[in-house]
């Protein structure tokens, strides 16, 4: 089994090759004696969109930064398209980047900041103008080539942000937490719009944010860090489903938390015991605990489901939060950690079905995953 | 409703404190100003005439003109020279951290400190050694360390007040060091090198102190030529030539607020 491992590990890269757009190979980055970065590794598909996500001070913009070139990594190797980038200056890497306050040069003109990269390039003026005219109609700014960045708003600064980091056709793009400074309804308009702009060219890019439902809407792959280090990469759905780390399953969405037994494992399932109640999971997460061991048991409130008194946990129903296109209940019960369960129930009925005061069950319907306790 | 009496009083004092500290600050140059229209040949307050032939003889005396030229010319050279040094100084202080750069700091800001006629007299000595001591270069030399840390206070600001990231933007889509100096740090450092400069040249064309030890007769710059004329003479004259030295700063300042505002000369942030 582990020389079938290695075989196929070793045989991967060449097959998959072309298609690495970045690759990042037990980077690590010191301040000092701190670690902001531990032997990060990480593949990313080219063209598609990648989010580094975490809450700060968790290496995510190191990360960021070590890929532009603005800091250099004190262990391990940087691919872009297949070419070693961790000597390679800034300047010669061909990676547009979007910065938090976007870094607009306040002295230039629209155009002109937008046409920077190229007129670095040595790029024949006509073409520049072109070419400029070309990306300023993709972000809707067609009229506002002459307009010094002040003289725009939030989102408009952001988009032209944009277009200078993409006009270069860059290799790979980095989007260093660029929603943070607007408010809350252009972030969802710009998210999809990026989105949008993104999927269109192909450009492989690298997001970075501390908000998980920005990174759950907006990626094909998150890579969850914390600490300095990755700590799962996935699909959003695996990465919100399936997580295989305590930190991840807690820090990525809502999370009910439940103290449970080891029932038993058998192949890649298991299954825990919450008081009489049996929880199939993932054994993944469990490997190496034996039968009877205490674990606790991560469900999200939307793979729950209310019901009669009997089924499943007991609880009281205590509140009920309208959401619009759900209701979240919130169940006192003695079953969990904090003593009150969340539930998502779709729908706007809950209220009238499970009023306040009621005793109810509460049942698993969906996926759960196990972990071992925290050491206390 | 009114406010009790002890208040207004209150307030009536405060703007008489403040408007006695503002006609202090511009006393000397009203005085100065008014005697220099005096029709006597003696610099009294107030003048008991009207008469502008003192500005003609300002004018016409060749000492001052020398020493206009000469102030122009070590002026010119101290500033220029002190824009570079202390603008190199200033990226070295701002952007790398090494040991000895507090004691750095410490050196180049000292002429603060040192008393000008110090540093002129220790200069005066060391022309004197190499046989210097009566040319232009000694003079410029002295101003030089005199302003320089005015020029490097200015610029280091600036540094301070640029974005770093800017400059991280320019090489993330290709330009080179050298281009991103000339196309992002530099020009958005320009008002700060501006005012920079223009500090240093108000405080050198103005300079006495020292200068009074390192300049000789050819090389003497306008407030020495003014002191050799007022320790024989005791006319209008010098207060002619004040007028006209206060009119030509005000012009030069105001020119400098007209190009690039003097908010952005004096290295003032706005808020927005």
């Amino acid at each position: 089994m582990a020389a079938e491992r290695l075989h196929t590990g070793t045989e991967a890269p060449a097959a998959t090759s072309a298609r690495v757009g970045v690759q990042i190979d037990g980077v690590t980055k010191k301040f000092g004696a701190f670690t902001a970065l531990h032997e990060a590794w990480l593949k990313i598909e080219q063209g598609s969109f990648m989010t580094l996500l975490g809450p700060s001070g968790c290496g995510k913009t190191t990360l960021l930064n070590l890929l532009a070139g603005f800091l250099e990594a004190n262990g391990g190797e940087i691919f872009v398209d297949g070419q070693l980038m961790t000597e390679t200056p800034p300047y010669a890497r061909e990676i547009g980047v979007v910065f938090q306050n976007y870094a607009l040069f306040p002295h230039m003109s629209v155009e002109k900041n937008v046409g920077y990269g190229l007129a670095a390039r040595g790029v024949p003026k006509r073409e520049i103008a072109s070419r400029v005219a070309d990306m300023l109609a993709l972000v809707k700014l067609s009229d506002f080539g002459h307009r010094k960045p002040k003289e725009l708003s939030g989102g408009q600064q952001q988009r032209v942000a944009l277009a200078r980091a993409l006009v270069i056709r860059p290799k790979l793009l980095l989007l260093d937490e660029p929603f943070s400074a607007l408010d809350k309804n252009l972030r969802g308009a710009m998210q999809v719009e990026i989105k949008e702009i993104q999927r269109s060219l192909g450009v492989t890019t690298i997001f970075v944010t501390h908000d998980q439902s920005e990174a759950l809407s907006m990626s094909d792959r998150i890579a969850v860090m914390s600490a300095g280090r990755i700590r799962q990469v996935g699909t959003p759905d695996e990465i919100y489903r399936r997580p295989t780390d305590r930190f991840v399953a807690s820090f990525v969405g809502d999370v009910n938390v439940l103290p449970a037994k080891l029932e038993r494992r058998l192949d890649d399932r298991a299954s825990v015991m919450v008081g009489a109640v049996r929880v199939e999971v993932p054994a993944g997460t469990v490997d190496g605990l034996a039968p009877g061991a205490a674990v606790d048991l991560f469900v999200r409130p939307d793979a729950l489901a209310i019901g009669e008194k009997g089924s499943g946990f007991p609880g009281t129903i205590a509140a009920h939060v309208y959401q619009g296109s759900h209701v979240d209940v919130l169940v006192d019960s003695p079953a969990t950690t904090g003593g009150r369960l969340l539930v998502r129930v779709p729908g706007t009925q809950a209220p009238h079905r499970w009023p306040v005061g009621q005793a109810v069950g509460v049942t698993p319907t969906g996926d759960a995953v196990a972990f071992p306790p925290e050491a206390a | 409703m009114r406010r009790p009496l002890s208040h207004r009083l209150l307030g009536l004092a405060g703007k008489i404190a403040v408007g006695l500290v503002v006609a202090f600050i511009l006393l000397p140059a009203v005085v100065v100003t008014m005697s220099a229209f005096n029709d006597k040949a003696i610099m009294n307050f107030p003048p008991t005439g009207f008469s502008t032939r003192w500005f003609a003889r300002a004018f016409s005396y060749s000492d001052f003109s020398s020493g206009f030229r000469n102030g122009l010319i070590v002026t010119a050279f101290a500033s220029t020279i002190a824009l570079v040094v202390g603008t190199g100084f200033a990226f070295v202080l701002d952007r790398y951290e090494f040991r000895g750069k507090k004691a750095m700091e410490a050196i180049l800001t000292s002429p603060l400190v040192i008393p000008h006629f110090t540093i002129g007299l220790g200069f005066l000595i060391l022309a004197a050694q190499i046989h210097a001591a009566r040319g232009f270069a000694v003079v410029v030399v002295t101003h030089v360390v005199l302003v320089l840390p005015f020029v490097m206070r200015s610029v280091y600001v600036s540094l301070r007040n640029l974005d770093a990231r800017l400059e991280l933007a320019a090489a993330s889509l290709g330009a080179r060091p050298g281009r991103t100096l000339f196309t992002i740090t530099l020009p958005l450092l320009l008002p700060g090198l501006v005012s920079g400069w223009l500090f240093a040249a108000i405080l050198s064309f103005n300079e006495f102190t020292a200068s009074l030890f390192v300049t000789a007769q050819a090389t003497q710059t306008l407030p020495v030529a003014m002191y050799n004329y007022v320790r024989e003479y005791a006319d209008p004259t010098l207060a002619a030539l004040s007028v006209v030295y206060i009119v030509v700063t005000a012009l030069l300042l105001t020119i400098a607020n007209r190009f690039l505002g003097l908010g952005k000369v004096l290295n003032v942030e706005h808020g927005r």
